[in-house]
């Protein structure tokens, strides 16, 4: 499967690239001077496509094309389990090298709609899902899809820690192995890396061939963390992975987010407000499987326009 | 009145609390003593007869003269060609039922079948290898024959072995292997197929255990108790340790029965070394794979 980055969102998306701008350009919310170009242009929501945040951030590969700044875009994107809907019509972009923050209350749909994405909800039964995901503009359900190649792209941590019942090392260079890297010098130094951008590598570098089982949860949260990171992907899924740690731990996973966000698109389900209104550049609401607000972090949590965000960031429900 | 009438129904509770616990143990108590007297018997009986030349012997006429080589060799031979063949046939299936095949009414059906042929008696496959491998393949009486036939004894025992084991892989690591970019065929070589070789290990060593003992379809394929010479080849005509068991059993001579009770030791020492290869192998790999 070849993904063209360069193509054109298909034309039947012109609603939603609009929406998409006025999403993708927001500012992060450390630094707030109004006089910044960014910002300047955020106040324009007119212009349709391709903000020139998108091309002085990302020239190198954006190539100031007006895809380039949306790296995901969900259209009407339902999905079922059996006869049971959990996700209805979800339309939402996520912008490239931006952290999207996924929030809502329990049982509403984030996990499924994360697993969407990178079409882990292959995997279970007599599931089903309409619409359309598109990564770099490319439907990633049309029918002769690679998955395998999708899934190298779109890397997923997910909700509980599963690291393989087998060395530290091991499980990071899993997925470095999967694509042919079998040197040990050279899958020594990825796990070092990705083990160290995880903040785990000080507490293991003594015991690297240890049983990852033996760790504690939250180490296992991160060690799966770096096993996600090892393999380079362009989009990080994760979800809630900073639910099994300390506060310290979980502030060097926000800090290696807030890293990782000038490379990769981060989309992160969270349950912690503070943690979504710290990281995140754009904020979408959830509740019974629907989309009920998506916009720019500072927006979403200031100034609310459902009544329903407002209850569930206020904590009058969720 | 309710105290003597309480204390009654109370003493009679105890009773019989305590006599269900006694029959159980009796009954416990009953099968150790029965399976003692009989290895008892039989190593009072065989143990004398038990020797260096006993294992390396050709069958005599004359007990004094006779050993179990051939047999003992044949029944090597079977296990080892039966274990070649049933493992990857067993195993495959396993694994594609459990990772492949979606879920469907064919693969129901299927299952039902494989839980009920474990079920199966034993000579039953014998008669079918006597008419399949023996007479349609034209296999011949030979080690091949008899080991194909072995391998249709014990493939149910591997297949729902081998299930079990891998249904006791959590998804969690199938989904995290998935997640990496890894194919189905990767995701079972790398980290399903490992993570349940004990389970598969134990379940295949007690199949095998389950071969050597088999005496029934090896009779009915023809196997021989008089062969003088040990097997060059699967071809070759063959004996094996129950067939020469029973063979020696069956006669009237009472040093044919104490060089029986000898064989039957042979064959008892393999199965525990199976058995405890079996226990091992569990032990060894349950403290490195806990979920
Ligand atoms: N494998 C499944 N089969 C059937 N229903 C499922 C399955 N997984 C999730 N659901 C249902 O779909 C709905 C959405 O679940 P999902 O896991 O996406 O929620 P979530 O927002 O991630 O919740 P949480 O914050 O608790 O993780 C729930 O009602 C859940 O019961
Ligand atoms: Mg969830």
């Amino acid at each position: 499967m070849v993904m063209d980055r360069r193509s054109l969102l298909p034309n039947s998306s012109k609603k939603q690239t609009v929406t998409t701008y006025t999403m993708t350009t927001t500012e992060p919310i450390a630094m707030d001077d109004p006089t910044t170009a960014d910002d300047a242009i955020s106040r324009v929501p007119t212009v349709p496509v391709n903000p020139p945040i998108a091309q002085s951030e990302n020239s190198a590969s954006a190539e100031g094309l007006p895809s380039a700044n949306v790296k995901l875009v969900t259209r009407n994107l339902r999905f079922f389990y059996g006869s049971v809907q959990a996700l209805s019509d979800i339309s939402m972009s996520i912008p490239v090298n931006r952290v999207t923050a996924l929030i809502g209350p329990s049982g509403c749909g984030k996990s499924t709609f994360l697993r969407c994405l990178n079409r882990m909800n292959d995997m279970i039964e007599k599931t089903r899902v309409e619409g359309d995901v598109l990564l770099d503009g490319n439907d990633v359900y049309k029918p002769g899809t690679d998955v395998v190649e999708l899934r190298k792209r779109v890397g997923m941590v997910f909700q509980k820690s599963n690291p393989f019942p087998k060395s530290i090392f091991e499980n990071v260079a899993y997925g470095p192995r999967l694509t042919g890297i079998n040197g040990r010098a050279e899958l020594q130094e990825i796990v070092e890396k990705s083990l160290k951008r995880a903040a785990l590598l000080d507490e293991v570098k003594d015991r690297l061939n240890d049983s990852a089982l033996r760790l504690s949860g939250g180490q296992q949260q991160r060690l799966c963390i770096a096993r996600a990171l090892a393999t380079s992907p362009e989009v990080l899924l994760m979800d809630e992975p900073a639910s099994a740690l300390d506060p310290a731990s979980t502030t060097r996973i926000e800090d290696l987010i807030f890293e990782l966000r000038e490379r990769y698109t981060i989309v992160i389900v969270t349950h912690n407000m503070q943690q979504a209104a710290r990281v995140s550049d754009q904020t979408g609401f959830f509740y019974e499987g629907q989309l009920i607000e998506v916009g720019p972090t500072r927006q979403l949590f200031t100034t609310p326009t459902e009544k329903q965000t407002e209850d569930y960031i206020t904590g009058r429900f969720g | 009145m309710t105290g003597p009438g309480l204390l009654n129904r109370q003493r009679r509770r105890r009773i019989i609390a305590s006599m269900f616990a006694f029959s159980c143990a009796a009954a416990a108590t009953l099968c150790v003593v029965v399976l003692f007297l009989l290895v008892g018997k039989i190593f009072s009986e065989g143990a004398a007869w038990l020797n260096w030349d006993f294992l390396w012997n050709l069958p005599s006429r004359h007990p004094e003269k006779a050993g179990i080589k051939t047999a003992l060799a044949g029944s090597l031979w079977l296990t080892g060609l039966t274990a070649v063949i049933s493992l990857p046939v067993g195993i495959g299936a396993a694994v594609y039922l459990e990772e492949y095949a979606a879920v469907s009414r064919w693969k129901k059906l299927f299952q039902i079948n494989i839980a009920n042929l474990a079920g199966v008696p034993s000579i039953v496959y014998g008669i079918l290898g006597l008419a399949v491998f023996v007479q349609l393949f034209t296999l011949g009486s030979s080690l091949i024959s008899g080991a194909l036939t072995l391998s249709l004894v014990i493939l149910p025992i591997i297949i729902l072995a081998t299930q079990e084991a891998l249904r006791g892989v959590p998804d969690s690591i199938r989904h995290a292997s998935y997640a990496l970019g890894a194919t189905r065929w990767q995701t079972v070589r790398h980290q399903v197929l490992p993570a349940a070789m004990p389970g598969i290990m134990t379940g295949v060593i007690l199949a095998l255990s389950r071969a050597i003992g088999e005496a029934a379809p090896l009779v009915a394929v023809g196997a021989m108790a008089y062969v003088p010479f040990v097997p060059s080849g699967p071809t070759d005509q063959f004996s094996a340790l129950p067939i020469q068991i029973f063979n020696w059993a069956a006669r009237p001579k009472a040093e044919f029965h104490q060089i029986a009770g000898a064989a039957i030791i042979v064959l008892l020492f393999v199965l525990i070394c199976m058995n405890v290869t079996a226990v091992a192998v569990r032990h060894f790999y349950g403290k490195r794979v806990r979920w």
